[in-house]
C-alpha cells in the first residue's frame, strides 16, 4: 500500500475539516479528490505533504511516517506559487535539483520545450497561467512515488490543459499514484481510476470512475453535482 | 485513430467498442500491430489501466493477441474479422428495429421502408 491514513483528524480550533478519515491507496493509480469548496481536500494534501501535522490518527506514505523520508518521495504542487519571481525558469530547475535527487531536468526542459516555454524568461514576466505550467513541470519532472496536485489545471487554457494531462498520464509509473484535487472534473474524468468525495471532512464516496458509470449510468460530473447540489 | 467518449457508459467498454469498429471497417486490418497501451492511452487521453483493461478483454474475444516480445496484434484469422462485422451489423438491425417498433412500425413494414429508401 503506497498511502495508508488511520482515523486521521485536522480541527482548526473546534472546527473538524478532516473527520476521522481512513484511507487506503495503491500504487500505478490516479485519484481524483472531489469536494466542494471547505470539504478538507487542500488539507488533506498539506497533511500528506507534511506542511501540517495532524490533530489526531496516524498516516504513512510507504510505510514511512511523514517526515523527510517522505518528503523526498512525495512531490507536491501547492495551490500557491511558492517560487520567488526574480527567478529564471534555468533557475527554478536548479533550485528543485538542489533539492531533489529525484529530479530530472532533462524531463524538464523537454517539457518547457513543447509548451514554448524559454527557460531564460523570469517568472515575473509570464502570464499567471504560464507561472502555473511551469510549477506543474517542476512537480511533474520528479520521480516521486505519489504525486500531490492541488488544483494543477484550474488557471491554463485547455489546449494546455490537455497536454498536461497527457504529460501525467505518460510520466508516472507502475510505482507511483497521483492525488489531484479539482473541481474541474469532466475535464479529468477519463484519466482518473478512482475518485474520493470528501464532504464536510469525511469521506462518502472512494470508487473507481468505471464502477460509479456503470452503477449509475452516468458521469462522475453528473454524480458531483447530484450528490453536491446546493 | 480518433477517440470519442460519451459521459455516461465505462470508457473501457467504450474503448472496446470503437477498436472492435476499427477492426470491421478495416482502419485496422489483420495482423497489424498496435501501439503499446501507454501510446493509446496518451492518444485517447485516457488513463493508461482503463486502456488495459480494454485491451485486455478484447484479447480474451481473441480479437488481438499478445507476442511477448514484439507487443499486441489485431487477430489474423479474418474468418473472425468476418463474424465480428456481421455482429456489429446485427445490432445495428436490432437497433433499427426497436426504433422502428416505437415509432409504431411491424418488422415488415420497417423492412419494406429500408427496401424503399
Amino acid at each position: 500500500m503506497l498511502l495508508e491514513c488511520n482515523k486521521l483528524c485536522k480541527y482548526y480550533g473546534d472546527k473538524a475539516a478532516l473527520n476521522n478519515i481512513d484511507l487506503q491507496l495503491e500504487r500505478g493509480k490516479i485519484i481524483g479528490l472531489l469536494g466542494p469548496n471547505g470539504s478538507g481536500k487542500t488539507t488533506l494534501i498539506k497533511i500528506l505533504s507534511g506542511i501540517l501535522t495532524p490533530s489526531s490518527g496516524d498516516v504513512k506514505i510507504s510505510d514511512k511516517n511523514i517526515g523527510i523520508e517522505t518528503k523526498k518521495i512525495v512531490s507536491y504542487l501547492p495551490e500557491r506559487t511558492y517560487l520567488s519571481d526574480w527567478m529564471t525558469v534555468r533557475q527554478t530547475l536548479d533550485f528543485f535539483k538542489d533539492f531533489y535527487e529525484d529530479f530530472s531536468v532533462e524531463t524538464a526542459l523537454d517539457m518547457l520545450k513543447r509548451l514554448n516555454i524559454q527557460p531564460s524568461e523570469k517568472l515575473r514576466t509570464m502570464s499567471k497561467g504560464t507561472r502555473e505550467k511551469v510549477q506543474l513541470i517542476l512537480v511533474m519532472s520528479r520521480n516521486a512515488e505519489l504525486y500531490l496536485l492541488d488544483e494543477p489545471i484550474g488557471g491554463v487554457d485547455p489546449a494546455a490543459r490537455d497536454y498536461i494531462l497527457k504529460t501525467i498520464i505518460s510520466n508516472f509509473n507502475e510505482n507511483a499514484s497521483v492525488l489531484i484535487s479539482t473541481h474541474l472534473i469532466s475535464d479529468v474524468e477519463n484519466v482518473l481510476d478512482d475518485v474520493i468525495f470528501l464532504k464536510y471532512g469525511n469521506i462518502t464516496l472512494h470508487s473507481t470512475v468505471d464502477d460509479i458509470r456503470e452503477q449509475h449510468g452516468k458521469s462522475v460530473d453528473a454524480l458531483f453535482r447530484e450528490v453536491f447540489a446546493c | 485513430m480518433l477517440w470519442n467518449f460519451n459521459s455516461n457508459t465505462p470508457i473501457y467498454i467504450q474503448i472496446i467498442e470503437q477498436i472492435k469498429l476499427s477492426i470491421a471497417v478495416g482502419e485496422y486490418k489483420a495482423g497489424d500491430k498496435l501501439l503499446s497501451v501507454r501510446e493509446l492511452a496518451s492518444e485517447a487521453e485516457v488513463n493508461p489501466n482503463t486502456m488495459q483493461k480494454a485491451l485486455s478483454e478484447l484479447e480474451r474475444d481473441g480479437l488481438l493477441y499478445t507476442q511477448r516480445t514484439s507487443g499486441r496484434f489485431i487477430t489474423s484469422d479474418t474468418l473472425k474479422i468476418a463474424a465480428l462485422r456481421k455482429q456489429l451489423a446485427n445490432e445495428q438491425v436490432e437497433n433499427f428495429i426497436s426504433k422502428m417498433k416505437l415509432l409504431g412500425y411491424s418488422s415488415e413494414e420497417a423492412a419494406e421502408m429500408l427496401k424503399d429508401h
